[in-house]
Order: C-alpha cells, then sequence, then structure tokens
C-alpha cells in the first residue's frame, strides 16, 4: 500500500515538509518512487502567475526536440528552474539529462481566446508532447499548466529528494500533494506514479480499483482528448473528478455521490433523493469499487480527502486554521504539523468527504446523507 | 420373427429406439403403475408364452410321459417401437415402481429412430433444449475463469458480512450531460427500474402449465415483498391472468408481446383497471431456440382456459408468425412498435426488444443506440429452450450467446453507450447447473442481466428434460412432471406452494453465489458488467474472440 500526504498552509512550504511526513510513515510503504504536485507557488513562479509552466524529465535529445516544438508554436520560455544532478544518481533512481520546470509566455496570437480555449489547448500541447516523447522515448511530461509543477521519479522518496534538491526556494508551494510508492498493480511506469493531474485538477489515491477497466472504457469513450493514459488504475479517480467538475458542472460535495453512490433506503430519505438517484442511473459506469482514499487538489486550490463505500483505507485531516493536512497516517501528520489540536483529528469515514477551502481556515466535513450545494 | 410378421421399411426393434427399457421380472410386482404414468405409452401390458424343459427325475424316465416342454404364461412389459411411442427416457416408471424394476437405457449406439420420425411428411417437432451436448468440461461459458482475486493489493471483499448492491437498471439510461440537462429542465427522462439482474425469461401461461405458472409467481412475489429481492419474471407470448393484471403485483411482471398478439385483447382491456405498471413491456422478435421461426403453442395443450386467456378458440394449433405482420424495417419496428407500447402506459414503463442471437444483432443495437424510446437489448442465444418447436430449428439454426453479448457489449464501448441500453443475455445459462458461474461471466463480458428459463424448470420443478434428448415431449402437452402439460390429471402432480419455495431458494443461492464470486474480485457495489478484466479462459482462439484473457 502506498501512501499520501498533502498539505495546504498560508506561508509557503518547502515540498520537503511532505516528503518528511512521507517519510516518517516509510513503514507503510515500499519507497520505491515519489511523485509531489506543487501549486499555489511562491518564489520566482509566484510572480509568473497566468504563465503556464511545463515540468517533466527529458534526455538531451528530448530538450531539442522541446525547445523546437515550443517555439514553432510560438510560446517564449519566460523562466526555468534548473535542476542541476550529479552525474551518478544514487541506488535505485534512474540517470536523467534534465529535470525541466519551465515557465513560458503564451503566443501572440493566443490573446483574446476565451479561458476555457486557453486551458484546451494548453491540455492539447501537453499530450502533444507525451505523444512525441513516447515515440522516441525522450520526454515526459507530466504538467503544463499555470501555477503547477509536477515531479515523479522512481527510488525511495526521501533520497530522491535530496538528489534532486527539492529544498530549494524556488520550488516553494503552499499547496503540496505527495505520494511515496511506484504502481504496483500495472507495469512499472513514470505516467503511472500519483499524483495525477489534468487541467487544474490533481487526485492521489491508496488501494486498488477493482472497477476499473469499465471506468476506464467509459471515460474514453467520452470522446475529450484528456482521457487517455491509464498507465496506473488511479487515474480514473482524477478523471472522474474532472469530468464531474467540467462535463457536469458540479462541486466537489458531489464528486462521492458519483464514485460511491447511497443505497437505496439512504436516497428514498435523502433531501435531494431524485436528483441522487437519477445522478446514480446515469454514472453508474463511475462507480468505483475497491478499497480507496483519495486525496486531491481543485483548481481553486481546494484540497479534499474521501474514502471509498466501506471505508477500507487510513486517512486524517488535521491541522490548524493557516495549516492543514491530510495524510494516510497520524504520523505524517506529527511530523507536518506538530503544533495542532490533535483532539480535532478526523478520520473521514464512508459517507465523508473532509474539505479544506482555499481560505484554509477549517476542515469542513460534508457527508453523504446532507443535502447538496446544487446550483442546477 | 413369427411366420406372419412383417417388415417394412420403417419397421424398428427396441434395440433401434434411443432409449431400451429394461426391466426386471424378478422384482416386478405387477402393480402396472408403469404402464399408467408413462406419458407416451411405451410400454404396454405384456403377456408372454414361455416354454420351461423340465428334467423328469431320473427313476421316472422310464414311463415314457413328455414331459420335458411345458408351456407357461408370464405377465410383465413390452416396450412399442412405433415412432409414435418410442420411449422418450423420461423415466417415470423407475420414478414409480415401488421395486426398483424398471428404468429406461439409452442405446449403445445412435438411434434408428431419427430417420423414420417424420411420419406423413412432418418432421419432428419438439420441446426442451438443443440437442447437441458439448464436449465436457461444459459450454463456454463454463470454461470461463474468474481470475483477477484480489488479496494482497487490496483485502479481497466478504461475501458473508460486508454490504452488497448487486442490481441491475432496465430502462435506457441517458449520458450523465445529457440526464442532468433534462433534470434541471424538467424534461421527460425515460423510466428506468431497478431489479435484479438474474430474471425469469419469457415462458408463455399455455407453454407451461397454471401450477407452474402460479409456483413461479407466487415465489416472485415472495423473493420481493418478504427478501427485498427485486426479482422479475417476463410473460413469454400468451397473456397474462386478468387477476394477476389487476393486482398490485404486475409491477414484478414483464409483459411480452409477440408476433401473435396472444393475450393483448385482454391486457389493453385492464389497463384502466391496473393498480401498478408492469415493471417493462418486451416485444419479442425472435427466440433462441427457434430463431427467425415464432412462437408454437400445438393443440393439445389449447384448453379452454389458455384459450379465453389467449382469445382464441379451443383445440387448434397457434403458431405466431416469424415476424410482426405490420412492420417491414427495423425503424419502422423502434418507431412503431416501441412508441405506441410506451404511449399506453404514459412514457412510464420501459419497452424493449428481444432478438434471438444472430449475427446481425449488432446492426439491431446500432439502430436502437440512435432511439432514445429503446430501453434495452435481449439477446437469446442457441442454447435457450422452447416449448415446442421444429428439432431442425432447435439443433442447428441460431448463434451461440458469448460472442454475440461481448461483440454487442464492445460496439456500445466504441460508440460511448456502454449500459445505457442495457444488453440481457439469455440462452443456456446455467444448462450444466452452474448459474451463477455463467452469469457472473456473461456480466462481465458484458451483459447487464441474465434470463434464464429451462433452469428454473429443471431447479424449482424438477423438468426431466437435457441437452441429449431426454423427455423434451412439451409440445404434446404430457409433461411427466405437469410442468407444461394442460391436462389437470397431469397437472396436478405439480404443487405450486412446493415450486414457489423452490424458486425462493433458487434465488438465495444464487445470490450467495454470486456474492462468492464478485467479492474475491472486489467488487460489492455495483454489478461487475462488462469488467472483462477478470475474465480467462484456456482456449487461445476463445480468448482472442472474446477479447478476454487466455491462461494455461
Amino acid at each position: 500500500m502506498c501512501r499520501l500526504f498533502c498539505i495546504t498552509s498560508d506561508q509557503p512550504l518547502s515540498p520537503m515538509t511532505a516528503v518528511k511526513a512521507l517519510d516518517v510513515m516509510r513503514e507503510g510503504h515500499d519507497g520505491s518512487g515519489v511523485g509531489l504536485f506543487l501549486t499555489d507557488l511562491a518564489g520566482p513562479f509566484e510572480e509568473l502567475k497566468g504563465a503556464p509552466i511545463l515540468s517533466g524529465i527529458f534526455t538531451n535529445d528530448g530538450w531539442m526536440r522541446l525547445d523546437h516544438f515550443m517555439m514553432n508554436i510560438g510560446f517564449i520560455a519566460k523562466y526555468r528552474s534548473s535542476i542541476k544532478v550529479s552525474k551518478s544518481p544514487p541506488p535505485g533512481v534512474p540517470r536523467r539529462d534534465i529535470y525541466l520546470i519551465r515557465a513560458y509566455e503564451y503566443p501572440e496570437d493566443w490573446e483574446g481566446l476565451s479561458e476555457s480555449e486557453i486551458r484546451h489547448r494548453l491540455m492539447l500541447i501537453r499530450l502533444q508532447l507525451r505523444q512525441m516523447g513516447e515515440e522516441k522515448e525522450d520526454m515526459i511530461v507530466y504538467s503544463f499548466w499555470p501555477d503547477v509543477i509536477v515531479l515523479k521519479e522512481i527510488g525511495d522518496p526521501m533520497t530522491v529528494a535530496e538528489y534532486l534538491q527539492l529544498d530549494r526556494k524556488d520550488l516553494h508551494a503552499r499547496t503540496i500533494l505527495a505520494q511515496g510508492r511506484q504502481n504496483t498493480n500495472y507495469a512499472i511506469n513514470l505516467y503511472a506514479c500519483h499524483p495525477f493531474f489534468i487541467q487544474g485538477v490533481a487526485t492521489m489515491t491508496n488501494g486498488e480499483n477493482t472497477a476499473f477497466v469499465p471506468i476506464k472504457e467509459f471515460l474514453m469513450s467520452r470522446g475529450f482528448p484528456g482521457y487517455i493514459g491509464y498507465n496506473s488504475d488511479s487515474e480514473v479517480f482524477t478523471h472522474i473528478l474532472h469530468y464531474a467538475l467540467n462535463q457536469l458542472g458540479l462541486g466537489i460535495d458531489a464528486y462521492k455521490h458519483i464514485i460511491t453512490p447511497l443505497q437505496d433506503q439512504d436516497l428514498a430519505d435523502h433531501p435531494n433523493g431524485p436528483f441522487l438517484k437519477q445522478l446514480k442511473h446515469s454514472c453508474r459506469r463511475l462507480i468505483i469499487d475497491g478499497p480507496n482514499c483519495v486525496i486531491g487538489c481543485l483548481p481553486d486550490k481546494t484540497c479534499f480527502m474521501v474514502q471509498d463505500r466501506k471505508k477500507l483505507r487510513p486517512g486524517v485531516v488535521g491541522g490548524r486554521p493557516g495549516r492543514y493536512a491530510f495524510s494516510s497516517e497520524i504520523c505524517g501528520l506529527d511530523a507536518a504539523i506538530p503544533d495542532r489540536d490533535k483532539s480535532k483529528d478526523f478520520q473521514p469515514m464512508h459517507l465523508d468527504t473532509a474539505i479544506v477551502a482555499p481560505d484554509r481556515l477549517e476542515v469542513k466535513v460534508c457527508s453523504q446523507m446532507d443535502s447538496l450545494d446544487l446550483t442546477l | 420373427m413369427f411366420a406372419n410378421g412383417f417388415i417394412g421399411p420403417d419397421t424398428l426393434s427396441v434395440k433401434d429406439l434411443p432409449w431400451q427399457i429394461h426391466w426386471d421380472k424378478d422384482k416386478c410386482t405387477l402393480c402396472g403403475r408403469c404402464t399408467a404414468v408413462c406419458p407416451v405409452h411405451a410400454i404396454e401390458l405384456g403377456v408372454h408364452r414361455k416354454r420351461l424343459v423340465q428334467t423328469p427325475p431320473v427313476g421316472e424316465l422310464a414311463r415314457k410321459h413328455d414331459l420335458a416342454n411345458v408351456f407357461q404364461v408370464f405377465y410383465g412389459i413390452r416396450q412399442k417401437t412405433d415412432p409414435a411411442h418410442a420411449c422418450v427416457g423420461c423415466a417415470m416408471c423407475s420414478l414409480v415402481c415401488p421395486n426398483g424394476s424398471i428404468i429406461p437405457c439409452r442405446s449403445d449406439e445412435a438411434d434408428k429412430l431419427k430417420f423414420h420420425i417424420n411420419r406423413g411428411g412432418y418432421p419432428r417437432r419438439r420441446g426442451g433444449r438443443r440437442n447437441v451436448p458439448e464436449q465436457p468440461p461444459g459450454g463456454i461459458l463454463d470454461r470461463i475463469k474468474f481470475t483477477r482475486i484480489s488479496m494482497l493489493t487490496d483485502p479481497a471483499l466478504d461475501a458473508g458480512r460486508h454490504e452488497f448492491e448487486l442490481r441491475t437498471l432496465l430502462g435506457r439510461v441517458l449520458p450523465p450531460e445529457e440526464s442532468l440537462r433534462l433534470y434541471r429542465e424538467q424534461g421527460w427522462v425515460p423510466p428506468v427500474r431497478e431489479i435484479y439482474p438474474l430474471i425469469i425469461g419469457s415462458m408463455s401461461f399455455g407453454a407451461l402449465s397454471p401450477a407452474m405458472w402460479e409456483g413461479l409467481q407466487m415465489g416472485v412475489a415472495y423473493l420481493n415483498e418478504e427478501l427485498g429481492i427485486p426479482v422479475r419474471i417476463c410473460t413469454g407470448e400468451g397473456g397474462c391472468p386478468p387477476r394477476l393484471l389487476r393486482s398490485r403485483f404486475l409491477k414484478y411482471v414483464i409483459l411480452q408481446i409477440a408476433s401473435g398478439y396472444f393475450g393483448w385483447d385482454e391486457i389493453i382491456h385492464a389497463l384502466p383497471e391496473m393498480k401498478e405498471d408492469p415493471c417493462a413491456v418486451e416485444i419479442k422478435y425472435g427466440q433462441g431456440a427457434k430463431p427467425g421461426d415464432g412462437g408454437l403453442l400445438m393443440w393439445y395443450k389449447v384448453n379452454k382456459l389458455i384459450a379465453a386467456i389467449r382469445g382464441v378458440p379451443t383445440g387448434v394449433s397457434l403458431p405466431s408468425p416469424p415476424t410482426h405482420q405490420t412492420k417491414y424495417s427495423i425503424e419502422e419496428a423502434v418507431a412503431k412498435m416501441i412508441q405506441s407500447m410506451y404511449m399506453a402506459w404514459g412514457f412510464r414503463v420501459p419497452v424493449y426488444p428481444k432478438i434471438s442471437g444472430t449475427s446481425t444483432a449488432l446492426a439491431v443495437l446500432n439502430n436502437l443506440t440512435r432511439n432514445p424510446y429503446a430501453a434495452g437489448l435481449a439477446i437469446d442465444g442457441e442454447d435457450g429452450g422452447t416449448g415446442a418447436a421444429y428439432n431442425v430449428s432447435m439443433d442447428h439454426m441460431g448463434h451461440p450467446i458469448a460472442s454475440n453479448i461481448r461483440d454487442c457489449y464492445l460496439n456500445l464501448v466504441k460508440v460511448g453507450q456502454q449500459n445505457e441500453i442495457p444488453l440481457f443475455a439469455g440462452g443456456g445459462v446455467g444448462k450444466y447447473g452452474n448459474l451463477a458461474a455463467n452469469a457472473a461471466a456473461l456480466i462481465m463480458l458484458g451483459a447487464s442481466g441474465v434470463q434464464i428459463g429451462k433452469y428454473m424448470m429443471q431447479a424449482a420443478a424438477g423438468c426431466v428434460g437435457s441437452e441429449s434428448d431426454r423427455c423434451n415431449i412439451c409440445n404434446i402437452g404430457l409433461c411427466p412432471k405437469g410442468i407444461t402439460a394442460q391436462d389437470p390429471r397431469l397437472y396436478r402432480r405439480l404443487d405450486p406452494e412446493k415450486v414457489a419455495e423452490r424458486v425462493v431458494d433458487v434465488f438465495l443461492a444464487f445470490d450467495t453465489e454470486l456474492k462468492k464470486i464478485v467479492a474475491p474480485l472486489g467488487r460489492s457495489t455495483s454489478l461487475p458488467i462488462g469488467m472483462s478484466d477478470a475474465l480467462a479462459i484456456n482456449d487461445r482462439s476463445a480468448a482472442e474472440r472474446l477479447q478476454i484473457k487466455y491462461v494455461v
């Protein structure tokens, strides 16, 4: 089983805060990989808000191909955070040419495009780069989005973090998602490492998704170009959330009603019963059935945690106003926010969605039995 | 052969028949029950003359008395060889024999009867199932294994203790975007029923005896009302008894309309008095046992009650036409028939077609995807049973269900409408007794639910029929168990209460077995429709055809 950690703070934090929290939970994961999602960035990237940031791993050839490609479509590099690594990586970590985090300026002809068109085009560029990289195995592209950095590598999280010098100022961020382990259920592949990202939505998951194949088939048949990949069975959790928010126009409080709907009896007594019944029927193909804890971050930097219908995975949320964390284990929380009121730690159960809004003032728990905030 | 005997081209001996009756003179009590019970009068009282050779004591030989030959008569049974009375192997004689002195045994070679069972130029007609025994270990469904077992990557679920919701949807499910738009605009959303994925398929009142029908209906009502398992039963094409139409139990019933429209006068007239809507309406375009052929109720079975419910005279054969006579194209069929059936119940009842397994199923399905009223598609594979059909149709026509349902599901995936038009699979499910495993395999291949008929007859009423041509006389109303007979002397052998109890047993046992399959796969809150990554088979070509894993 892997371990998850997410911290959101009004003061910028080093990614090491999250990696250290993973490290104290090391008994629960095999330390085979690490994935980091950073948003609400501080440092130099904060001043570039709005500029899309490309994160990925490149070979020297891939890097050249990238530059050529980006130039051709009119993107101009604005800022680059270079990670200079030693020639000999520590044991268990593969040798790479370039870990790239680079902010771009939009092409001139993008001026005047609507927000949604820009979002769509950014995604298409990421997908195109990914495809180019897969053809020649010279690029791995995790994200291309404003105010988002994603880093993934194979190896023990702490070793990788030290090797990549993640403690640097330009990587400080206010919201950090971290996961420690390569995927186990399908082939080892960097794209299979959590957190997964699509258009501002990021999630990571604990546990196997037993309904993976039918859900994957449903998402892939939506005709939306971003619903591809699926090197990991957990990637569908991110895409279901994206689908709920973007295609269905629902809020985070409806996410759990899609992936783990209520049973008939509860629906009959629910204030939004008829709506939820219809949602359950039409989204039946998105019901997850495995033991899963999902931690994620929305485009507005709201962080959340949900559990599967039977609550088979660990997960706790706690903190103090200004700094909250979601963690697989309490020791992870202790490592990151020792000065909190532990009596207020909360372990979401089978009906709960625990939410920390961008103001980071409190943990809001919304139960599936509550009425929904529907703007229908 | 006696000197005055006659041998014609179609004269058969007992050895030429598929079944020979073995009778043990020493154990027979001459009670006569076997000859009385035999549905086809294959056996009759036999008075046999026998010579005894009695050797006199040595001392008396000199008297020259002719004592060596003694002629005696003994009584027993004689097996008839006339094709009309050939033993069908039902073994009712064994069932009633107090001493176990009689049993039909299958011939040790292929029978000669099959060459002569067309007297008068009528090919063989019969009931039952396809007489094509599969090679062991069973059919393709029996050979599919469930290989994706959760253990360390995930805890397996507990079939006995965890919460399960094994339901399926019958009705047109709209894509989420469309469904929510209609919710906002308060538009018409097609009716959808949440039902149990194992459905009792269409067996008509007429094909089945009143006792059998009553037993099935009582069992279904008990499952729903006492146990909360939403099991549904389809009427088949024979109408529905008037009291049931006007009762609250109608909601557990799927009414079938087929090309003979039998019983629909009664149904239409009952419409204003219905307390509940039926679960759904099934339009039968085809049947797996006899694809391209209409329903058939032979005259033997059309008694006063059947005739009244169907709205026909008594004692005439009722062959339904092979097609709905007013329809010339699928577009027309969908538009006219499905929509007018919707209209009859105010667009509150799902209406779906049922076709026989065929390589043209995809064309039907593609058409249905374009019509928002089509509530599903039921496909009945070649192993489906029937009350009456031509032998040639049953044994040689049709399409296996596994690849048919898989092709349809994958086609729906391609157009992004999987589960929007639920597919229901039937035909030979559980024919080797592995009901839950067969049903789960079909569901994971892409079926939303499974229809069973013959399995219920065997499990709930003790039907003795088999794939190897045993009994199979459902068509002539002589069912020795009273399941498909319309003669009260026969169907009073079947106690409806006991049938109902067996129906409940079957469903409860099935439910446990289904959980024992899905729980180790880590599934419990939604039926694993299309979860093909859980399936594997030890046959490379089958694996390739069904797009599942090949394992050895």
